[in-house]
């Protein structure tokens, strides 16, 4: 039932998950991968690798109506495979072979073959190492939240 | 008159190259690199980021390296580098509410879910300088204390929920947030591209602003509310896959400044708000934000504009620095013919000023 409806636009498909966690695999994670690819995919760009800017905007008050906070840099790829298939990547930053390796391995995903290799030798451990990161960071920020006590001054 | 002028080709290579030389240091220390500015120079480069509006670690980095550490003419760097590239598209706004939290105070409720996280701060240490940095020595790693963090709510929900505080912000259902990149400016200003604007504003500037309000220049009785400081979502809809995909997280610092208001003839008495946010972990600019934010309302509470901090064109005008440094660095460019008028038209005054007073010693003696 669920897989049926991942096409709908009104829950997020499951290739959002791939393609946010491609946005923060590192280059080194992906060139791991892809050099250990027994056959190498060809792939022709359809556009990009490219860099340029997002306008990111921010809430008045935190919850309230849109402002423009500033820029930031992005680069983005769309390489497609010699079957056809399609695909992007879109990441913080200006490092283009990042962004062309993440839209292979966004096409090597959606291909039956490869999808399990992707899943088990890149996106996972990405996940992992993702989570690992933000416990750390919440533990350390834990450990810096104040205890308050009362002293207790006179008899009562 | 203007007479175009040549030469200084070589001075000006060999300035430059002098500056390279002079940028380089002494030969026999290693050159510093990018990442050693980013990782230990943190602050530094994220206020060339902030200032520039632009929101990229490393070329914050490469930008104060190629400064000498001028921050200013890093900002000015980077400003130049965006505009050679295309705009892919507007995120949607950063949701600060869901940030994962490296840093959250209230000076407004001590026991508030969440609690106070101090983070990595300046907050409580005695400002001695610490011999120790002079050597590598180790550092200790940071204590960590496992477990599931608490949500950590905003401050301005609690008051929201007796209605005591003004709400968020908000603007015309069809109001499209105004990009001063894209249009001139133009006064009286919404409060959308003014936010954007001290958001790129000069940090000292807008900090003496802030003080200003403090000291009785259009007082707003401030409290902080909460600042909080960590990351959040950059998300993109990208039409081609009919689907928000999520950038990557950046860091960024949030005021939320809590100010006593008696009311007036259009609102009750209540709590107002003024709001910093800022790029990266920069506190004092977000707090300074924030206070000016407030002060520039005045018209919202039918409160008098008297004050610097108040005045919408003064202030907004004059808080971006690279616009700042052009006008007033342009300065020390060659002015030699412009000079030479004044400077003609200066001898021929006085000139004229000597012979009316000779003639007016010539009427008295005649008298």
């Amino acid at each position: 039932m669920e897989a049926a409806t991942t096409h709908h636009q009104a829950e997020p498909p499951a290739r959002k998950r791939v393609l946010d966690l491609l946005a923060r695999a590192t280059r080194t994670d992906m060139e791991t991968v892809f050099n250990a690819l027994v056959t190498k995919p060809n792939h022709e760009r359809l556009r990009g690798p490219e860099t340029g800017l997002v306008m990111v905007r921010g809430r008045m008050g935190g919850g309230g109506a849109a402002f423009n906070l500033g820029e930031a840099t992005v680069t983005r790829a769309t390489i497609r495979f010699t079957d056809g298939t399609v695909g992007h990547s879109y990441r913080l930053g200006t490092d283009k072979r990042a962004a062309e390796l993440a839209a292979i391995f966004d096409a090597l995903w959606q291909q039956d073959s490869t999808h399990q290799l992707v899943e088990d030798k890149l996106l996972k451990p990405v996940e992992e190492k993702l989570s690992a990161e933000q416990t750390k960071r919440a533990a350390q920020t834990a450990a810096t939240k104040v205890e308050f006590f009362t002293m207790v001054r006179g008899e009562d | 008159m203007y007479v175009a002028v040549k030469g200084g080709e070589t001075a000006i290579a060999n300035a430059h190259r002098l500056l390279a030389d002079r940028r380089r240091g002494d030969r026999n220390l290693p050159a510093i690199t990018i990442e050693q500015l980013i990782e230990q120079l943190g602050l530094g480069v994220d206020r060339v980021m902030a200032e520039a509006s632009l929101f990229d670690r490393s070329l914050a980095a490469l930008a104060l390296k190629q400064s000498r550490g001028d921050m200013i003419e890093a900002i000015f760097l980077l400003r130049a580098y965006r505009t050679t590239l295309p705009r892919f598209g507007t995120s949607k706004p950063v949701e600060t509410g869901s940030m994962q939290v490296e840093r959250r105070v209230s000076a407004t409720y001590k026991d508030l879910p969440g609690g106070q996280l101090l983070g990595p701060t300046f907050d409580y240490t005695h400002r001695l300088l610490d011999p120790s940095l002079l050597e590598d020595g180790m550092v200790d790693q940071a204590v960590e204390r496992p477990g599931t963090p608490d949500h950590v709510m905003r401050v301005s929900d609690i008051l929201d929920g007796e209605g005591l505080i003004e709400p968020d912000g908000e603007m015309p259902e069809d109001h499209v947030a105004g990009d001063l990149t894209r249009e001139p400016m133009e006064f009286p200003m919404q409060r959308d591209l003014r936010l954007q604007a001290l958001a790129r504003g000069d940090e000292g500037f807008l900090l003496a602003l802030a003080y200003s309000t403090q000291r009785g220049y259009g007082r707003t009785h401030p409290f902080v509310g909460e600042i909080r400081m960590g990351l959040v979502e950059v998300e993109l809809e990208v039409p081609e896959l009919g689907f928000t995909v999520s950038l990557g997280e950046i860091r960024v610092t949030e005021c939320q400044m809590v100010n006593q208001f008696k009311g007036s003839a259009k609102a009750p008495p209540q709590f107002t708000r003024g709001y910093g946010l800022v790029f990266g972990q920069s506190e004092r600019k977000a707090m300074a934000m924030s206070l000016v934010d407030r002060a520039l309302r005045a018209d919202e509470f039918g409160e008098d504009r008297l004050a610097p901090a108040q005045d919408e064109e003064f202030v907004i005008s004059h808080c971006d620095n690279v616009q700042a440094t052009g006008f007033v660095e342009h300065l020390k460019l060659p002015h030699y013919v412009d000079f030479q008028a004044e400077l003609d038209l200066v001898r021929r005054m006085r000139a004229r000023h000597a012979a009316e007073m000779n003639r007016d010693i010539d009427k008295e003696a005649a008298e």
